[in-house]
């Protein structure tokens, strides 16, 4: 385990990573996650513009995570109910990164909110989170799923994804969220 | 008539609403995970204030984030503002944002386009 250390950690340095997580997602982490992401910004004396996107992004991840963190462990145990989390900045772009365990059966759902989501124009995106937003629907947990349309409208990116097939039961789910400096 | 007061975190904003004068203020960041439960003391009251609002009401709303899931609850706001526009109350919301904060700006927008209520976008300076 030492050994793999090094190369842990040379691998952070290459990609730049300013913080990165591991773990159970709770209220109190997503707090001074932003709270440390902030002054680092702050510190690295970031765009006010640059700032609240990476702010408002991270917010939605965090919060993301943070709400669907049960749904693999009901199923299959404590031991999922973990996360990674990391951001980095390479050539002038924050790189959010975020991991969880999906259970199989919500794989092709979430891939084709991506998708369309992906597949959508900047204007077109502006009417499809009205709609949503206007919808009257709401998840118990708030989300309404209006959070990746949100981000992608925000950042003006794609929304890098990939879904790793772990057993008959469950895959890890990776996003990817790039957002410029303004 | 009474006072309505929430004082400001770090993940829920301020909220003043006098309905003696029918003012409403919520500034500050919404991002709490539960947005449903923050804001249900609001709606609650706005409410009650429907069933004899002032002759205006006057809102203003500046908000430095707010993140998705409280964006369907200030949506749930604005229709008990609407519901009050239609009773018979002058209703004016003041959407605030910062100069350079078009997503800010774009959300207003947003809620100007559903919601029939006058609104007054008010450019701040950072």
């Amino acid at each position: 385990m030492m050994l793999d250390l090094f190369d842990f950690y040379d691998k952070m340095e290459r990609n730049n990573i300013l913080l990165s997580f591991k773990g159970d997602i709770t209220s109190e982490l997503l707090t001074s996650i932003l709270q440390i992401m902030e002054s680092k910004m702050d510190n690295m004396q970031e765009e006010p513009k640059t700032k609240r996107k990476v702010y408002n992004v991270l917010v939605e991840c965090l919060q993301n995570l943070y709400h669907h963190m049960d749904d693999a462990a009901a199923d299959t145990g404590e031991k999922h109910r973990s996360a990674i989390f990391m951001i980095g900045k390479i050539d002038n772009k924050y790189n959010v990164i975020t991991g969880n365990y999906i259970l199989n059966e919500n794989v092709s759902g979430l891939k084709s909110r991506l998708d369309e989501v992906n597949a959508l124009t900047k204007e077109e995106l502006k009417d499809y989170y009205k709609q949503v937003l206007n919808n009257g629907e709401m998840s118990l947990k708030g989300g309404g799923g209006l959070g990746m349309i949100d981000i992608a409208r925000k950042t003006g990116e794609k929304l890098g994804y990939n879904f790793m097939a772990i057993d008959e039961k469950l895959s890890f789910f990776s996003l990817n969220i790039k957002i410029s400096q303004q | 008539m009474e006072k309505f007061s929430i004082e400001g975190t770090p993940k829920t904003p301020t909220i003043n609403f006098d309905m003696a004068s029918g003012f409403l203020e919520i500034k500050g960041r919404s991002i709490p995970e539960n947005s449903i439960e923050f804001y249900k003391p609001l709606v609650d009251s706005l409410e009650k204030y429907a069933t004899s609002p002032k002759t205006a009401t006057n809102v203003n709303i500046q908000l430095e984030y707010f993140n998705t899931s409280s964006s369907k609850c200030i949506l749930d706001v604005f229709k008990k503002l609407e519901a009050i526009h239609k009773g018979g109350s002058a209703v004016t919301i003041n959407w605030h944002y910062e100069e350079d904060d078009e997503d800010m700006l774009e959300a207003g927008e947003d809620y100007q386009a559903i919601i029939n209520v006058p609104f007054k976008m008010v450019q701040v300076e950072e």
